[in-house]
């Protein structure tokens, strides 16, 4: 029976991972900001099958409270299985461009917590020598577009860190995984307009990070064919590039 | 990522922008933005109705389908509580392995709790467990004005019996609390015998229904004269013994439109010619899947696209008991006169079980479902033929499959649709409520 820490555990994508999860009988504990949503998410796992379920309400921005959650997570469970990362926000990129002080909350919300929860979390994941850290970046990460590049600069942030993270912990035994979705129909993207072809359900992004974490891939594009659709786009030259209006 | 959303039937072509819906908590303030942003909505859960009953009078529903969370199973009493967009599928996946299975269930898994509810679903056990509605122990639901209500059949039965078979026009179902039956194994005992006229299907009918948790018939309407009404009737059990295996089955899927009907007046004769000629004379008995037994048309995705572009009809009447060989007979006649007939046409006695739903469909006597592509003379001519014989027989149509249904005929055939109409939320309509009822 795998132990399982979600971080985020409300975002839609967290929640279809938890549910797979949860049908193998896995115990949770779950960090996330609403508590009634938190507690919804919690029952469903638990009539799906889980284990136990733990909850811990947290805002994320709230760096301080990041030691007191883990440690309440590792006190309960001896070993932690897996860790998914997989909170964030969709920011109004005009408003970061014109507030600064809005810019560095998203940055914050998207990046720094994410830097400050799994530099705790990594050596806590040394100590026992095993485990998965899955990590939600975006493929939005891969190429700064004015359409939304505080969220890109945040993810790229997220995708960079955890490639050294990686190489750090490969040596003692932790694995980590980085994933990169494309267009998912989510909470979070509710009334953008995106290209219907290339939107897929929060299902078959965990189906996609389930196969990630079980074949130990290091980066994953959910779903793959994004790999191809973003090999194209970094080879676009920046000439050109800062001519495109994507 | 807008797309808009259609109804099963794909007829008539109102094209719904959804509007999703995804936590409980949420449901009220979703409800009440739409009612202010576009005057009224209707809740949507998986478009399995076949006309407009699904559709918003505005063309903007409130989508349930994320709305789609378990609260709470007990194991050992077989009670669970989940949110209203959960699909029977769902459900089945999570408590057949624990020796539970639906007490109602429609022949399909891809429709949501919400809508069973709304539209009192029935199965082929309606002649020992009744509608589905029977079997709802509670649930709640939210107005527009902000109110969450739990209605049973003690507490708000009012608006308990005036949801239950309500088309989703009484507010919104947010959870839903359902009592399970107890089964040994996943596997159907079922048989199937063929019978050559509608004589033989009533002595089969009378014979065998009440010992049997399941039956249906299927009948060719394509044969006239002494054969009229032949088909196959089938018969199941849940077995005794065997796994409690949930079936998970690679699925077959019509990738796209098919630019006209395959089902038409050249593949039908020869398809329900090949089907009753498939199934053997004598009596054949065999344990199968609960799939195959329940859901054999689950396994084709978007089976609905074979009717082509103009999409499909499918006219649902009961005729009660009394009258109800001799308008079977006039309706096959009608049907096989016009050779336009229909391959999925399905007969099921309805037994005498009351629904607590004010506006509920079955009554004692027999179902007949019929399926027929799109064309102008449906509504013109064939149906108002049907309804001529349904009307004078004092049967009655199916709202969740119509789209033709008069207003005068619909205000006769549930005289209860006033206290509905009274109950209404303000904020819900749907253009099937505004057709029959101005």
């Amino acid at each position: 029976m795998k132990n399982v820490l979600i971080v985020g555990a409300t975002s839609a994508i967290a929640i279809s991972c938890a549910r797979i999860w949860a049908s193998e009988k896995a115990s949770f504990f779950l960090i996330g900001r609403d508590p009634s949503k938190l507690q919804q998410t919690a029952d469903d796992l638990k009539v799906l099958g889980a284990t136990a379920v733990h909850t811990c309400i947290l805002d994320l921005n709230d760096f301080n409270q990041h030691e007191e959650a883990l440690d309440e997570c590792f006190s309960l469970m001896d070993t932690v299985d897996i860790t998914l990362i997989a909170h964030g926000t969709l920011p109004d990129q005009s408003e970061c461009e014109r507030d600064v002080a809005v810019a560095l909350h998203e940055f914050s919300s998207n990046g720094l917590s994410v830097i400050s929860l799994l530099t705790l979390l990594a050596n806590r994941m040394v100590m026992q020598a095993s485990g998965t850290i899955a990590v939600i970046s975006s493929v939005a990460g891969d190429r700064g577009r004015p359409s939304n590049y505080l969220y890109g600069t945040a993810k790229a942030a997220v995708s960079v860190f955890c490639e050294g993270l990686r190489a750090r912990l490969f040596k003692s035994g932790v694995h980590v995984l980085t994933i990169k979705p494309g267009f998912v129909d989510t909470p979070m993207t509710k009334g953008l307009s995106l290209p219907g072809l290339l939107v897929v359900s929060p299902e078959k992004i965990a189906q996609c990070i389930n196969k990630g974490i079980t074949k130990k891939s290091n980066t994953i594009y959910a779903p793959g064919f994004w790999f191809f659709i973003m090999m194209i786009i970094k080879t676009i030259p920046e000439f050109i590039f800062k001519k495109m209006n994507l | 990522m807008v797309d808009t959303l259609s109804s099963w039937g794909r007829y008539p072509a109102f094209p719904q922008t959804p509007h999703f819906t995804h936590w409980r908590g949420d449901l009220s303030d979703d409800l009440s933005d739409l009612a202010s942003s576009y005057g009224s909505t209707l809740p949507y859960g998986q478009g399995r109705s076949y006309g407009d009953s699904c559709f918003a009078k505005t063309d903007h529903v409130l989508q349930t389908a994320y709305l789609n969370r378990f609260i709470s199973f007990n194991r050992e009493t077989g009670v669970i509580v989940a949110e209203s967009g959960v699909t029977l599928e769902q459900v089945l996946s999570l408590v057949i392995p624990c020796g539970w299975f639906l007490p109602v269930t429609p022949g399909t898994k891809f429709v949501s709790l919400g809508g069973a509810i709304a539209n009192d679903v029935h199965g082929k056990n309606h002649h020992v467990r009744g509608t589905f509605g029977r079997h709802v122990l509670s649930f709640n639901i939210v107005r527009s004005d902000g109110q969450k209500i739990t209605c049973s059949l003690q507490e708000n039965s009012e608006l308990f019996s005036a949801t239950i078979g309500g088309l989703g026009l009484t507010g919104v179902i947010e959870s839903v609390e359902l009592q399970l039956i107890p089964i040994s194994s996943s596997k159907i005992d079922s048989s199937t015998i063929r019978f050559g006229s509608l004589n033989e299907f009533f002595s089969l009918s009378d014979e065998f229904d009440s010992k049997n948790e399941y039956s249906v018939a299927w009948v060719d309407c394509h044969v006239k004269g002494s054969s009229t009404g032949r088909g196959v009737y089938m018969t199941g059990n849940h077995s005794d013994s065997g796994d409690l295996t949930v079936n998970v089955k690679r699925k077959m899927s019509v990738p796209f439109t098919f630019p006209f009907s395959a089902i038409n007046k050249m593949s039908l004769p020869l398809l329900n010619s090949g089907y009753y000629h498939l199934h053997k004379a004598k009596p054949q008995q065999a344990v199968i899947n609960y799939e195959p037994f329940f859901y054999p048309l689950d396994r084709i995705e978007h089976w609905n696209r074979a009717y082509g572009r103009a999409g499909f009809q499918q006219y649902q009447c009961v005729i009660p008991e009394n009258n109800a060989e001799s308008a079977m007979h006039e309706l096959l006649a009608a049907i096989a006169s016009t050779g336009s007939g229909s391959f999925l046409a399905v007969m099921k006695r309805c037994g005498d079980i009351v629904s607590p739903g004010m506006i509920s469909f079955p009554m004692p006597g027999l179902s007949l479902a019929l399926d027929f592509p799109q064309s102008s003379s449906l509504n013109s001519t064939l149906f108002p033929r049907f309804d001529t014989i349904v009307r004078e027989a004092g049967g009655r149509l199916y709202p969740a499959k119509d789209a033709h249904m008069s207003g005068e005929d619909f205000r006769t055939f549930y005289p209860d649709w006033k206290k509905v109409e009274k109950l209404r939320d303000p904020a819900l309509c749907s253009r099937f409520w505004q057709r029959v009822i101005s």
